[in-house]
């Protein structure tokens, strides 16, 4: 056998982890497809597939000392983009466009008609925790979950010993079974609206919809502790996190799709494109995202107001002046605040503020002329368009589906709108850093290789420099990875006017590592 | 001015890339290896599958055309300093105003019996990776010889792949021409936890073969046989610059420069592992072929280029590694043996895969190296310390601003604290926490000093 070969050996607690999760994934497939379904074989079947994933992570990382475990990533057919990464690859695409588009075939029943199939197969566990029969998105939430706490487990065994990625793992975990899976299945069976608290707008692109809002209006006081909880995490909790942690304290360690990337996507980090041009595809994409989900979202609740669609009493005007006053502060700070960092992007402060201005433009005229649409453009159709493209096929089967293809992050990387708000603030008004030691990066290229977000951290560390870039979710794996203990996840007192100082107090020159004076 | 560098190793590039930050003069860069500068201390990791050839290069392809930095894939054959002409094996002939050499080191290799037999190799270049793969592809059972830095990551990569691996160190101790004792006992045990039978105090004698052609075992100095099928030699590495022998370019172990790293030929240059200088500065060797004294050169080279007259000063001492699993990183003097009047503190957890060590001149107390194993410290503070001739004590009190560790982890800086106060009857306790706050008020309080 060729010792190449040995990376790929799978030993025996392993064969039987793969045989137990594979038996499990069998048993529910074959249960759906013939229609014997009952609590027990479901019981059965999740047990099987959990415990596949837990004995399979035992069996490969048990006899492993604590350190780094990519021997053989590269050589591996799952995630070096060779037949079986393709192959799980189709899988999940089509999945997911089963899911979307095609619920009945997953047996959705019709309106009030019985489950039948994969969805009818999780009718037991939907009737426990909410006693209403499931629905695709309930199949697709176990599942999810399944995935997250199961390869979470995984994660944690691989970086034992490195308690920073333990403990994000565990909060992730954490965030999507109680969040998003637990308490709102379980508030639903008390006939509250679905609310998943982590989920916030504008990830959560349907919060400002009449449905969602009428939703939490009705259900009392607990519906309205809802809706304010949801508006202070947007516009309170959320920037002030992030200015103290950096885009992190979401990314990696709340939010249930970097949650997802950061545990069974973890095998596939590697796969994110490096190169440049990547980044600038980047940057275009994810910004025109932003765009295009603020501009929904503003015209959402536009014509929301006036069309009186919120049971609310809210006069148009609000809105006008609350998205007036947003505009000014962004003008504010993109001018004055961080004017200096601003300064060496000449083009994009001005086009983000002939934007901003735009907006603010048309929803006055929109306002003056008694419109009832914002932007002059059906709101429901832009929702319905965005939803569509943005939500269903960026974000689940582009931004899962291509997992072994593209990396575990395609969706964080290139088209999530939360993303690009926290990054925008993580660049410019936070304490979150990467920092470099001094002269003694080797310029290896784990760093940037095991990078999920594509970020060539190599390119700074090689010159010393510290990183502090829009995109980075603050993983911790490339300072995990480094082999000369270059790089550190960094906090600071010192805000964004001292951030371009601390960049440059410390020079490697010929005379060794030096201070600049 | 025509600027041309032989080798596109880490001094040869940071020299043309210096160059490029300095003038607009064309560059050239010649190297035999491979067409674009890749990073050779990752060639474990190509062997071991953490990355591909691609990801090791430190600079994206379209990088050199962008800043205009012409590279040629050829082997330099000759120089002919009074016409400043190269000529190389594909029959070119390359005129220069400005030569830089850096063709960096060769892999040493005795004349035991049996060496030029086919599973017999040794890890530098590209070449040599090639073959390590071929002659390792159906390997049962290896040897590995000579306990430096790069025999002990050959040992790594051929148990990642599950061979059986002999390690001849010559040595009493592993690398304790380097490490004090404590320090080496840490890595033989992390060595063998790994499955490796290591040899200490052991030479390789012969290599072993009935046909000639296929290796059956080794014999050691003392006489045993060991079987293997094939051999990793990494016995040190010599100054690759046999070419330059026979030219009027003043040789002796290396290329002989001067403090501005000139060669005997003032438009010539040489940078990195190839060179060796004339008068080193302080405690410092005439050749240290490592990456950042590399790295420093080649920028010093450039500078010079460009008439700065910079005297090649590479600073304090820094290095790390990586054996197996523990980290290593070294700040200052540290030598394996306590010199006269050195005083040192160490402390080292129960599982021996952590220590610390601290040395400090006996009379005046000042700070002069620091031993890190299995724990990270700042390079920027431990070099500040050490320049500044600072105080043990007031070192101690302040040692967490050093720590490197990522957040959350464990800090054991008052378990080594613990250790000098008993030893020196003393009562010190830290002043200072770790984290980047800590590390500019350190640094704005040594600018505004100066
Ligand atoms: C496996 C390994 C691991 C290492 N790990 C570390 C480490 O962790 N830390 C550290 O500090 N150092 C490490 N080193 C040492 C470090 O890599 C070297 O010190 C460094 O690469 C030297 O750089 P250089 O530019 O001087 O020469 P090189 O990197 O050797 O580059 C010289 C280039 O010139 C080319 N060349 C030579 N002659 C000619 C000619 N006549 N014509 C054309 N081209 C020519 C060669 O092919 C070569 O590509 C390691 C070395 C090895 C082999
Ligand atoms: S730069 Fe480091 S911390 Fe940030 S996303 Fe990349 S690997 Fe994670
Ligand atoms: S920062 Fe670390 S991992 Fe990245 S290139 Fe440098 S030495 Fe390698």
């Amino acid at each position: 056998m060729s010792t190449i070969n040995y990376y790929n050996k799978k030993n025996q607690t392993q064969l039987l982890g793969l045989v137990s999760g594979l038996g499990g994934l069998v048993l529910m497939l074959a249960s759906s497809l013939s229609g014997i379904a009952d609590s027990a074989i479901m019981w059965t079947a999740l047990a099987l597939m959990s415990f596949g994933i837990i004995i399979y992570s035992i069996g490969t990382y048990k006899d492993k000392l604590h350190g780094i475990h990519n021997d053989g990533v590269w050589y591996m057919s799952v995630s070096n983009r060779s037949l079986l990464a393709w192959l799980l690859g189709v899988i999940i695409t089509g999945f997911y466009i089963l899911l979307y588009f095609k619920p009945e075939l997953l047996g959705q029943g019709a309106d009030d008609m019985p489950n039948t199939g994969l969805v009818a197969f999780f009718d037991p566990l939907s009737m426990f925790l909410k006693g209403k029969p499931a629905s695709q998105w309930f199949v697709y939430g176990t599942l999810y979950t399944v995935a997250i706490i199961g390869f979470g487990f995984k994660f944690i065994l691989k970086y034992r010993g490195n308690r920073y990625q333990t403990l994000r793992t565990l909060s992730v975990m954490f965030f999507q079974l109680g969040f998003a899976f637990l308490i709102p299945s379980i508030m639903e069976g008390f006939n509250y609206p679905y609310y998943d608290a982590k989920n916030m707008w504008p990830l959560n692109y349907y919060f400002f919809n009449d449905r969602n809002i009428n939703g939490f209006l009705s259900a009392g006081n607990v519906g309205l502790f809802m809706l304010i909880l949801g508006l202070l995490l947007i516009f309170l909790i959320s920037p002030i996190l992030t200015y103290f942690y950096g885009k992190r304290w979401y990314c990696s360690w709340v939010c249930g799709c970097g949650g997802l990337a950061e545990t069974a996507g973890d095998p596939f980090r590697h796969l994110s494109s490096k190169s440049t041009s990547s980044w600038k595809i980047e940057r275009w994409l994810i910004y025109m995202v932003l765009a295009f989900s603020i501009i929904m979202t503003v015209a959402v609740v536009y014509s929301n107001i006036y069309n009186h669609r919120y049971e609310l009493n809210l006069q148009p005007i609000f809105l006008v002046l609350f998205v007036t006053v947003i505009a000014i502060i962004s003008l504010y700070f993109m001018w004055v605040k961080a004017g200096k960092y601003f300064s060496q992007h000449e083009l994009l402060k001005k086009g983000v503020t002939i934007a901003i201005s735009l907006i603010l433009a048309i929803i006055w005229i929109s306002y003056f002329t008694k419109s009832s649409n914002a932007f002059f453009i059906d709101s429901n159709q832009l929702n319905s368009i965005y939803g569509f493209y943005i939500g269903s096929i960026f974000s689940g089967v582009i931004g899962v589906g291509f997992y072994p293809i593209m990396g575990s992050r395609v969706w964080c990387r290139f088209g999530c709108p939360m993303a690009a708000i926290l990054g925008l603030q993580q660049k410019f008004f936070s304490r979150f850093r990467i920092t470099t030691n001094g002269g003694q990066c080797i310029s290896c290229g784990n760093c940037s290789n095991y990078c999920e977000m594509g970020i060539d951290v190599r390119s700074y560390a090689q010159r010393g420099e510290n990183i502090i870039r829009s995109s980075c979710v603050g993983c911790g794996i490339c300072a995990s990875v480094c082999p000369r203990g270059v790089l550190r996840l960094e906090t600071g007192k010192l805000d964004i006017t001292d951030k371009s100082k601390d960049m440059s107090v410390i020079k490697i020159t010929e005379s060794g590592v030096s201070l600049e004076q | 001015m025509q600027i041309v560098i032989i080798g596109n190793g880490i001094a040869g590039i940071t020299a043309a890339v210096s160059c490029r930050k300095l003038g607009n003069d064309p560059i050239t860069v010649i190297s035999s290896e491979s067409k674009y500068f890749y990073s050779r201390t990752a060639l474990m990791y190509i062997y071991m599958g953490h990355m591909r050839f691609e990801d090791t290069k430190p600079y994206q392809d379209n990088f050199w055309h962008q800043n205009n930095i012409e590279l040629i894939q050829d082997k330099v054959t000759e120089i002919d300093h009074q016409n400043s002409v190269l000529s190389t094996k594909s029959g070119g002939k390359i005129s220069y105003d400005k030569l830089v050499i850096a063709t960096g080191s060769k892999p040493n290799i005795f004349a035991w019996p049996g060496v030029d037999l086919q599973g017999v190799f040794s890890m530098y270049h590209l070449h040599d990776l090639e073959k390590i793969n071929s002659i390792t592809e159906n390997c049962k059972r290896a040897i590995v010889v000579g306990g430096g830095l790069i025999g002990i990551e050959i040992v790594e990569m051929l148990r990642s792949r599950n061979i059986e691996v002999t390690f001849l160190v010559r040595e009493k101790n592993f690398w304790d021409i380097v490490l004090p004792k404590e320090e080496s006992e840490m890595i033989e045990k992390e060595i063998r936890s790994h499955g490796v039978d290591l040899r200490l105090s052991t030479e390789l004698a012969s290599i072993n073969s009935d046909d000639g052609k296929k290796i059956h075992s080794i014999t050691t100095n003392s006489g045993e046989t060991i079987p293997t099928e094939v051999v990793g030699i990494a016995v040190g590495v010599t100054p690759n610059i046999d070419m330059f022998k026979n030219s009027a370019i003043d040789v002796n172990r290396g290329i002989l420069v001067d403090s501005q790293l000139r060669t005997n030929i003032s438009n010539v240059y040489a940078c990195g592992d190839c060179c060796e200088l004339r008068n080193p500065s302080n405690g410092r060797r005439a050749i240290e072929p490592i990456w950042y004294t590399g790295r420093l050169m080649g920028e010093v080279v450039a500078k010079n280029i460009y008439n700065h007259e910079l005297d090649y000063n590479p600073g304090v001492w820094f290095n790390s590694a990586k054996f197996f699993n523990i980290e290593y990183q070294i700040y200052g003097t540290v030598n394996p043996k306590l010199e006269e009047n050195e005083s040192t503190i160490f402390w080292r957890n129960k599982e021996k895969n952590k220590s610390i060590r601290i040395n400090f001149d006996s009379n005046s107390k000042s700070v002069l190296g620091f031993n890190l194993f299995g724990i990270r410290y700042r390079h920027e503070v431990c070099n500040a310390w050490i320049v500044n001739k600072t105080h043990i004590e007031d070192v101690l009190q302040n040692l967490k601003i050093a720590n490197f560790d990522g957040e959350f982890s464990s800090q054991f800086e008052n378990e080594l604290i613990d250790q000098y106060n008993k030893l020196y009857h003393k009562n010190i306790a830290t002043k200072a926490k770790r984290g980047h706050d800590s590390v500019l008020e350190f640094f704005n309080k040594i600018l505004s000093t100066k």
